[in-house]
């Protein structure tokens, strides 16, 4: 069983892009290889920043024969039914076989395909991965058509076994495979051929490249902290950097740096962001202290100074980028001790939208909203204002200028400086968040009011012009935004009336940008529209914690469903009835007298609602269905009177057995009249006890 | 052509430059040495080395190219009235531009760093990932930002659409930052110190003696003295002179030769991109407004483009496959 290596060997690979990559190609190869008829026992795919390669152990030699027989026309039948065949077989007449069926003689054809040579397939395999593969973005150059990340400059490909190794044969686009490679850029120049896969990993590592990424990353990681540890210092975890570095260096030099004592009082975040955003620097920080102090720098070579020349040049570039950073922080606690004016003044000419106005407008709806929510969230109102004035003021600032992700953060910062209380300036931080489905949602009041007056806000706005989310294009994050309020309003459990708020902040906003589906005479289409939005939003964020979707339709159906807390609430409760084996049943019963129930009145047209008698009951069921409704009915109101679904839907579950024994005992439609219609509007009295706790009609059968 | 020396790391690169000139005559000399025709800046301002015709312009169709040249860029929002280490609202780029792209470009490259002193035996030099794009001139571009121990030196682009024509073959571009790159090479932390020409010099001269109250002058004029009314009234006037020149019918009578005005009409681009800068520069283009100017530059770019491509020294012509650059033997 030979083994098969695959090296392609570029110019410097996109860092970000080589995880995917190496799992294209090995799926690429190893699904074509198979899709052949060849089989493998093991692959194994790796990445540098110059070379994609996949090791296959195991490989079959070749495809086996495959003898394929089919039945075609009758021998009798038309020309042009036997020129199909022979059409899609390929055959020639002289090679079809006449053979007897039990209809008389039909013509068969017997197709073999022999076995093709493993080197056959893996040329054809491999040259289809590399025409079709699926990179982010890829180029052309030179005067060539083949379109690859970057320059391809050779293919090496080879088959070997215990008895020797030869290059699988393929020419693309002016590049032949071969089994040779090169090693370091600068360290190991020259190119070298090899034998098998051991092979070209141990002469790898002798030429200066580690080809596992997984293992340049542990090498870097062990060897930064180690030289940290040296110094008395630690090594902040970034394992996003981590993986960046590692596709930027195929022989990893960590050199530790010390940041100058000029630069120390900057805020932490200032210096890992400048650091890692700008230079791919891991932080150090002094353990006693939680103090970043100094730097990782990771170099692709070794020089004979040890890298002292690459340490100072890096060391230089960085003492650069922090003076900037040094002279942004202070000009800005200047401003900020003066008391921000500056900049609230400065976002008056920033626009946020062109028909939404500036910044400036935006913070001032804001602040109205959140004065308006604070009540809601247990904040007090007059801090909501003041947090929501400025918790976007270092929007202006140079320091965000230059580190826009670091909004929020400087924010809070300067709300400090300005001698402003704790919760105002956590807020101009948490106001942001959540960023995601699983970033941490803030839970301070007056920071949970200002975030909520935010997202409303923008949702409101951009909803009044007509910019909504269309597929997948949502420039201005407005499902982010949607999925932010549910978060905040259900992990908070707020209970607010999401249309009251909507109204509220879209009267905030001049009648002159409004447009779309907004209509001054009918503004509740807008309102419904937005609504509607939040409860897809929600659909989606309450699938994945497994409530069932048609759980949800059937608790938006019921009053009150804008207030989001009070709607999962239900819906929760809902679910987990529906998961006793009372509760499903129920529904059975619920639906068989809904059907039924509808299809009388459907007849006979008219609405059976005026309660049912006892008194005509006949049978023991029947009268047993009357006493448990009475029964259900006394817990369910009192019960949902005070939100408490789940007695309200245990109530509602008990009556199963009860309904289930009445159909099976009594026929609805009796002879009698008088009995038919108590017994019809005894189905009306199951439907509307069942419908006052939620929609089971939208529940899917 | 001639052959490129081996780059090997062992034979050291040469002697640290001593001046800001030596840096730029060092880059002639090498980029001359390997056969790219030396060309001189555009005699207009331009906001970077790619603007020059001979890159825009040259990159496309399919006839072989090979320039070097510095450029004069201003980026007139940078202006720090000389005052910042590495700010400068009137700066030097220097530009390489071969087409097609030879297969070695990345060597030849470095063996441009080595000329300027700068050993990849001591150095940590990386290509980072950085796609180039001109909003502006409707291109884009695939390649790296090349760090020289965490400094970015230069930007390498292989080009892959100019002015919305897809460039066949593609040119390589490649963009050195002259005064960071020197100053780096020279160990300068603030430019303004920079000696300009050899500092033994019987008149030795700084970047700040040549440079320093220009800086100022023009700081002042592209933040508060630029007439902003005139500004826009030459920016309409440059984008109606580009159609007007450029709707001229082919066949001049005069000389009864078929001349379109191709790099006429270009320069009028060339003014309306760098009006627009100045216009930014004074704060008078609103956020919404910027991406609409920068349409109506790239709608000119692309109008010449079409017009060039329809020129003889835009046109494709059969293949001479032997004419290209390399340092490595093939």
């Amino acid at each position: 069983m030979p083994d098969l290596l695959i090296e392609l060997f570029s110019e410097e690979i996109p860092a970000r892009m080589q995880a995917r990559a190496r799992e294209d190609l090995k799926k690429l190869v190893t699904d074509g290889l198979v899709g052949a008829g060849l089989t493998y026992a093991h692959a194994a795919s790796f990445s540098t920043p110059r070379r994609l390669t996949l090791g296959i152990e195991g490989l079959t030699a070749e495809s086996r024969a495959v003898r394929e027989e089919r039945k075609g026309p009758a021998t009798t039948a038309p020309a042009a039914a036997l020129e199909g065949f022979l059409r899609s077989t390929g055959l020639t007449l002289d090679q079809l076989e006449r053979r007897a069926d039990k209809k008389g003689e039909v013509w068969f054809a017997v197709i073999e395909k022999p076995g093709r040579r493993a080197p056959d397939i893996i040329a054809e395999v491999l040259e289809a991965t590399i025409r079709n593969f699926p990179w982010p973005k890829s180029m052309r150059w030179g005067n060539g058509a083949l379109r690859w990340v970057r320059p391809l400059h050779s293919i090496l490909c080879l088959l070997s076994d215990e008895a020797g190794h030869e290059v699988v044969p393929l020419t693309l686009d002016g590049i032949t495979a071969a089994n040779t490679t090169r090693g370091h850029r600068f360290l190991s120049p020259d190119a070298f051929s090899v034998t098998s896969f051991e092979d070209y990993a141990a002469k790898l590592k002798r030429a200066h490249v580690i080809l596992d990424a997984a293992q340049r990353e542990s090498a870097i990681w062990a060897e930064a902290q180690t030289l940290a540890f040296a110094s008395g210092l630690e090594v902040v975890e970034d394992r996003a950097l981590l993986a960046e570095v590692a596709g930027l260096v195929e022989w990893p030099v960590p050199l530790l740096g010390r940041i100058a004592d000029d630069f120390l009082h900057l805020p932490p975040e200032v210096l890992q962001t400048s650091m890692r955003e700008h230079q791919k620097f891991f932080s150090v920080r002094n353990p006693k202290t939680a103090r970043i102090e100094g730097f990782v720098t990771v170099a692709n070579t070794v020089t004979a100074d040890h890298g002292q020349t690459i340490l100072n040049g890096n060391q230089k570039v960085l003492t650069a980028r922090l003076s900037d950073a040094k002279f942004f922080w202070e000009n800005d606690l200047r401003v900020a001790k003066a008391g921000m004016a500056e900049w609230a003044e400065g976002l008056k000419s920033v626009t946020f939208h062109n028909k939404l106005g500036s910044q400036a407008d935006r913070i001032a709806r804001i602040a109205a909203l959140a004065r308006e929510i604070a009540p809601l969230v247990g904040a007090d109102p007059d801090m909501a204002d003041r947090a929501a004035s400025l918790a976007k003021l270092d929007l202006r600032s140079a320091m965000v200028g230059e580190f826009p992700e670091l909004q929020g953060t400087m924010g809070r910062y300067y709300a400090l400086a300005a001698g402003e209380p704790e919760a105002v300036a956590n807020a101009a931080r948490d106001h942001y968040s959540p960023l995601g489905p699983t970033d941490a949602v803030s839970t301070d009041p007056v920071s949970v009011a200002v975030a909520l007056a935010d997202k409303i806000d923008t949702l409101t706005g951009f909803w009044a012009i007509n910019e909504k989310p269309t597929g997948s294009k949502d420039p201005f994050a407005l499902r982010r935004a949607a999925l932010g309020v549910i978060r905040l309003v259900l992990e908070n459990v707020v209970r607010v009336d999401l249309r009251d708020v909507h109204v509220s902040a879209d009267m905030l906003f001049p009648e002159a940008i409004k447009v779309g589906e907004w209509v001054p005479e009918d503004a509740n289409r807008n309102y419904n529209s937005l609504l509607a939005f939040f409860h897809d939003r929600l659909k989606v964020f309450l699938k994945d914690q497994n409530i069932r979707h048609d759980v949800i339709d059937a608790c938006l159906a019921m009053p009150g469903n804008d207030d989001l807390t009070l709607l999962v609430k239900r819906a929760t409760a809902l679910q987990a009835t529906l998961q006793t084996e009372d509760g499903a049943n129920l529904v059975a019963g619920f639906t068989r007298a809904n059907n039924i129930l509808t299809q009388a009145e459907e007849k006979d047209g008219v609405e059976y609602s005026y309660g049912a008698d006892p008194k005509f009951a006949e049978t023991d069921a029947e009268r047993a269905l009357f006493a448990a409704l009475d029964t259900a009915e006394a817990s369910i109101k009192p019960a949902m009177a005070q939100e408490d679904f789940t007695s309200a839907m245990a109530a509602m579950a008990t009556l199963r057995a009860p309904i289930d024994a009445f159909f099976t005992a009594t026929q609805i439609n009796a002879d009698n009249p008088i009995i038919r219609r108590n017994r019809l509007n005894l189905l009306s009295r199951i439907r509307s006890i069942c419908l006052s706790v939620a929609d089971l009609t939208k529940l899917d059968g | 052509m001639s052959q490129m020396q081996p780059s090997g790391g062992q034979t050291g690169a040469n002697p640290a430059p001593r001046s800001f000139q030596e840096v730029i005559l060092r880059l002639q000399a090498y980029w001359a040495a390997k056969g790219c025709a030396i060309l001189q800046p555009y005699d207009m301002e331009v906001g970077a080395g790619t603007f020059h015709p001979a890159t825009t312009l040259r990159s496309l169709g399919s006839k072989p190219w090979a320039a070097a040249y510095v450029q004069p860029s201003r980026r007139p929002t940078d202006g720090r009235y000389g005052t910042n280490p590495n700010r400068l609202q009137h700066y030097y780029q220097y530009q390489v531009i071969i087409k097609p792209s030879p297969p070695d470009l990345q060597d030849l490259y470095l063996g441009s760093l080595m000329a300027i002193g700068l050993d990849p035996a001591l150095h940590d030099i990386r290509f980072v990932e950085d796609d180039w794009e001109s909003p502006t001139l409707g291109a884009w571009g695939l390649g790296w930002e090349v760090w020289c121990d965490g400094m970015e030196v230069s930007q390498f682009t292989y080009f892959q659409q100019v002015g919305g024509h897809d460039c066949r073959p593609v040119s390589g571009e490649l963009t050195y930052g002259l005064e960071r790159l020197a100053m780096y090479v020279l160990g300068i932390d603030h430019v303004m110190t920079m000696p300009f020409n050899d500092p033994d010099s019987p008149i030795p001269l700084t970047y700040a003696d040549i440079f320093r109250q220009t800086e100022e002058e023009y700081s002042r004029h592209n933040f508060d003295g630029a007439d902003t009314a005139q500004l826009l009234r030459h920016f309409e006037d440059a984008e109606a002179e580009c159609d007007r020149l450029l709707a001229f019918p082919a066949d001049d009578p005069k000389s009864g030769k078929r001349i379109i005005m191709a790099h006429p009409a270009y320069d009028q681009c060339i003014k309306a991109s760098h009006l627009f800068n100045l216009l930014d520069a004074r704060g008078v283009i609103s956020v919404t407004e910027r991406q609409a100017y920068i349409g109506r530059v790239r709608a000119l770019a692309k109008k010449c483009a079409d017009a060039f491509r329809l020129t003889e020294a835009g046109a494709d012509v059969a293949e001479d496959a032997g004419a290209h650059i390399s340092g490595v033997a093939q």
